[in-house]
């Protein structure tokens, strides 16, 4: 199945709308700084609307069918949810009106703030990273800020497992510090031995993400934390996996300084085709002073009884704040969805979800055990690592199994992550799919191990129902074409 | 509500399979001292009280569909066409996460593309990426990649203090642990030209706004010249509408041009999610970051697309890669792609012209009102600084309780000097009768 570039499917001057005529007098335009051409599709209002319903079909989404990609979160994103996002009042307010004409957005502000500091143990937390590596750069600026200020600017080093997301050590970077990776122990658990010799006076902190992305809680998390604050380092937590841990324990009872939490993943909002998320963070009282900003505050009768016409919602910069990460205040539209999320769950249906996320995992896990090596055969958390090879099929991979998966209806899990895996599979089904959805998945896996012996050919070849077979990616790269062009220019485009 | 499946006979057999006697002993790994905490929430809510609860919140704001607004600063107001919201609205698209496996994203992929093609085309860049989180993220990571470019040998940044306050604010939070200096000009109003004094042999990258935040529009072509001769790379933060109309920053010799892409399609939102769009030349490709999605063929030889260059990207080069964005805002960029389509060639020039017009009428009508003077000797797109009489804050004050009009935004929080100072913006959701409106309550309330 091939659809047209929109482009390709113009003629000069076709338009999809129309726009009221100019009701004002014309003033001169400025010659010399207009444009001469633009070259943008000529298209009709039908042409756009079909080739995107056409593209549409060539996708998968998590409402199509079970989408398990390990350390994404694909449950269910409730519709109610889009809808509240689309309210006038949510929707069409512009983020500089005056804080007296926007309480409502204020007030969700504060009240979402509040909802992931009960859930997290954290003192305050800041709505404004826009994803999860975005809060995780706030974090790692926050403890760089911290040491700054107590004078301790020698401390550069932070630690990070093998097994963490590479946004880790990217964001590492991007602050300035310099990460060391450190080695998982047999159980998957951070090696503690490796953990001790880095315990100096360089030690800014560690990024830990728990469960980790074994889909393993690990088993020494208190020893972890005291040990690094014990060398004066700073505890950070990478939410990515906080879909485990809603109602089962707080992170900052664990130990950790401060965290993000990731929207999109934990508290059900779409993931867009790779976008938007939301990561905030949430921080102890010894690094609260620090956050992004601003971040919302209510101000009533009990903060200033004389001056009620402070009393109500108002955005402030934290006192020693590490400043504004992004224009404006966050994502509003994901943390409006997510905060309906929470309310809609409540206390009782988070934990419930976590519960529930982490059975499914364990009985995909159980279920395929005995057909895929499992390198670490332990209670799993939200999700699994399994291994993508079958005895007696050698030429089989990961990838392999995975695009066999889409022939039967689902889509891949994640591969080859985590890296210290060999033919990982991580498969992460969440809770808001049924027993039956998973017994066809699991079905579909073991079916897919008997082919894998019996007709490779079908696993090397596969996907073969998907709307294109598999993609030359080195082509793409070396024959790098990053825009459409006309017939006559592409050619000479190529390099 | 929950959105939990199972039945209890379900559950029950789900334990058995995996072997423990209830869900509790799924976690005996926490330490007991932490496990099962006590949340402290509001009860849980059913969808029609659920829904109630948040029309009645949404209500406690005055939107800007039932007031009049002149608003700008770097979030814009424009009408968006109806299909755009039915095309983000496929669940397909909106439920589907980043492609990593193209076979089942082809439509994600390919309108991604397609998005690229078309902003390329806006820009007059060579290349652009996936998105950025909004204009000013984009911003700040743009720094990067110059740095990257002159090999980490030059790090001074020049930035022009008529960008937008709040993007230079996230481009000091970005770089702060890093050894970049970032020098800026007194004066507000110091035109591009003038920077250019403050450029060495250490600059990697002069950063301009044009039209920049106090509306103004820029040659940037002798600014560009005189740059590349001195070794460093010109930035520039632009206005996607207004390239409906002017030229654009490509075809004038910059190297990196960035923006909010928010006015293409999507809501305003009180401030996000909005797109960064980041759009370079070829020899610049391989030092920017996002995602990048490129055309290829698949085994039957039919063209097809797929993430590409992902040797820059932090899931391959972690600590050392180029940033670590991951997440983007991909549904704003599909967002941003529908609405160049359907307003096209045509559309948007058309867009860009009413929004010029409109923006000059009301200009001159405020310059016609006693004690206000409008900044209209320099050439402006569409948005304009007003002299008021009286301190600004307190007069859109005024005139949103007299009148319900929002009259603009203050420049004084982030230029403490220019307290009298009010930035109008005006688009084409702004009839003339709105217009005469404002001049009319700025003369009302200062009377």
């Amino acid at each position: 199945m091939i659809e047209p570039i929109i482009y390709e499917l113009g003629r000069p001057g076709r338009t999809g709308i129309d726009l009221p005529a100019c009701d004002v007098p014309e003033s001169p335009l400025p010659r010399e700084l207009l444009r001469d051409d633009l070259d943008l599709p000529e298209v009709s209002q039908l042409d756009v609307m079909r080739h995107y319903v056409r593209l549409s079909q060539m996708n998968y989404g998590v409402d199509v069918g079970m989408y398990p990609l390990g350390s994404c979160t694909m449950k269910y994103n409730p519709k109610i949810n889009e809808d509240i996002a689309r309210l006038p009042g949510f929707g069409s307010t512009h983020p500089l009106q005056p804080e007296a004409t926007v309480q409502g957005n204020l007030q969700l502000l504060f009240e979402m703030q509040q909802a992931l500091a009960e859930l997290s143990g954290f003192d305050a937390v800041s709505l404004q990273p826009a994803a999860g590596a975005h809060g995780e750069l706030a974090g790692v600026l926050m403890i760089r800020a911290y040491h700054a200020s107590r004078g301790d600017t020698q401390r550069q080093v932070m630690l990070i497992p093998d097994s963490a997301h590479g946004t880790n050590p990217a964001s590492t970077t991007m602050a300035g510090f310099r990460p060391i990776e450190l080695p998982s122990d047999p159980r998957g658990n951070v090696d503690l031995t490796e953990l001790a010799k880095h315990l100096n006076d360089d030690l800014a902190g560690m990024m830990l993400t728990n469960p980790n992305t074994l889909g393993l809680f690990d088993e020494q998390i208190t020893q972890i934390s005291n040990m690094v604050h014990a060398a004066g380092g700073l505890m950070y937590g990478d939410g990515a996996n906080f879909n485990a841990m809603m109602g089962i324990a707080k992170p900052a009872d664990l130990g950790f300084d401060v965290m993000h939490f990731n929207l999109h993943k934990t508290f059900a909002t779409p993931h867009g085709g790779g976008g938007p998320g939301s990561g905030p963070v949430g921080a102890t009282v010894t690094l609260a002073p620090f956050l992004p900003g601003p971040i919302a505050q209510r101000i009533d009768e009990a903060d200033d009884p004389a001056d009620t016409h402070r009393h109500g919602y108002h955005l402030q910069m934290p006192s020693r704040s590490i400043g504004r990460l992004k224009a404006f205040h966050g994502n509003y539209g994901v943390i409006v969805r997510a905060y309906a999320y929470i309310r809609s769950l409540g206390a009782a249906g988070l934990r419930q979800a976590s519960e529930m996320a982490v059975l499914n995992a364990n009985y995909v896990q159980t279920k395929l055990q005995d057909v895929l090596p499992l390198p670490y055969d332990r209670t799993c958390a939200h999700e699994c690592v399994l291994q993508g090879i079958v005895d007696g099929a050698d030429s089989i991979h990961a990838l392999d199994i995975s695009k066999r998966l889409i022939d039967h209806g689902f889509h891949p899990p994640t591969n080859y992550f985590p890296l210290i895996v060999p033919e990982a599979l991580m498969i992460e089904p969440t809770e808001t799919e049924s027993l039956e959805t998973l017994d066809s998945y699991c079905s579909a896996v073991r079916r897919i191990a008997k082919e894998a012996i019996d007709s490779p050919e079908l696993l090397h070849n596969a996907p073969s129902s998907a709307p294109v077979g598999r993609l030359d990616e080195v082509r793409a790269a070396r024959q790098l074409r990053l825009r459409w062009l006309p017939a006559s220019k592409s050619n000479a485009d190529d390099r | 509500m929950t959105y939990i499946p199972h039945t209890p006979e379900q559950l029950a057999q789900m334990l058995k399979t995996v072997g423990v006697d209830s869900t509790d002993r799924l976690f005996d790994v926490i330490p007991q001292e932490h496990r099962f905490p006590d949340l402290d929430l509001p009860p849980a809510l059913s969808e029609p009280e659920l829904a109630d609860v948040f029309r009645q919140l949404s209500e406690q704001n005055d939107d800007l569909d039932h007031a009049t607004s002149f608003l700008g600063a770097g979030a814009y107001h424009h009408y968006i066409p109806s299909i755009v919201g039915h095309v983000v609205s496929r669940s397909e698209l909106y439920t589907a996460y980043t492609p990593y496996q193209p076979e089942v994203s082809q439509g994600t992929l390919q309108a991604i593309f397609e998005y690229q093609s078309m902003i390329c085309a806006l820009t007059g860049m060579d290349a652009c990426n996936a998105s950025h989180y909004d204009g000013a993220t984009a911003l700040a990571e743009s720094i990067i990649t110059t740095i990257a470019a002159g090999r980490g040998r030059r790090r001074q940044v020049v930035m022009a203090p008529s960008v937008h306050p709040q993007y230079r604010q996230v481009c000091a939070s970005y770089t702060s642990g890093m050894d970049v200096d970032i020098a800026t000009a007194g004066n507000p109003r110091a035109t591009p030209e003038t920077l250019l004094s403050m450029v060495d042999n250490q600059t990697a990258c002069l950063i301009v706004q044009s039209p920049d935040y106090f509306g103004r529009i820029h040659d940037l072509a002798p600014v560009a010249s005189a740059l590349h001769d001195m070794g460093a790379l010109l930035v520039v933060v632009t206005h996607p509408i207004s390239l409906g109309l002017l030229k654009p920053p490509g075809g004038q010799g910059a190297d990196i041009v960035v923006g909010d892409g928010q006015p293409l399609g999507n809501p305003l939102a009180f401030g996000g999610p909005h797109l960064g769009f980041f759009g370079c030349t070829k020899s610049l490709v391989r030092r920017m970051s996002g995602r990048l999605v490129g055309e290829t063929v698949d085994d039957g030889g039919n063209r097809g697309y797929v993430l590409t260059l992902s040797t820059r990207e932090q899931h391959i080069r972690r600590g050392k890669a180029s940033s670590n964005i991951c997440t983007n805002q991909g549904l704003n960029a599909l967002a941003a792609a529908v609405y160049l389509s359907v307003m096209g060639k045509q559309g948007l020039a058309q867009v860009a012209r009413l929004c010029y017009h409109k923006a000059h009428h009301a200009a001159t009508l405020i310059n016609r009102v006693a004690g206000f003077s409008a900044e209209m000797d320099h050439p402006f797109f569409n948005e304009f600084t007003v002299e008021c009489p009286c301190d600004a804050t307190d007069l859109c004050a005024r005139i949103y309780d007299q009148a319900g009009i929002v009259a603009g935004y203050p420049l004084k929080p982030d230029f403490p000097d220019l307290a009298n100072q009010l930035l109008v913006c005006v688009t084409e959701v702004n009839s003339s009768e709105q217009i005469a409106a404002l001049a009319g309550a700025l003369a009302e309330a200062t009377a």
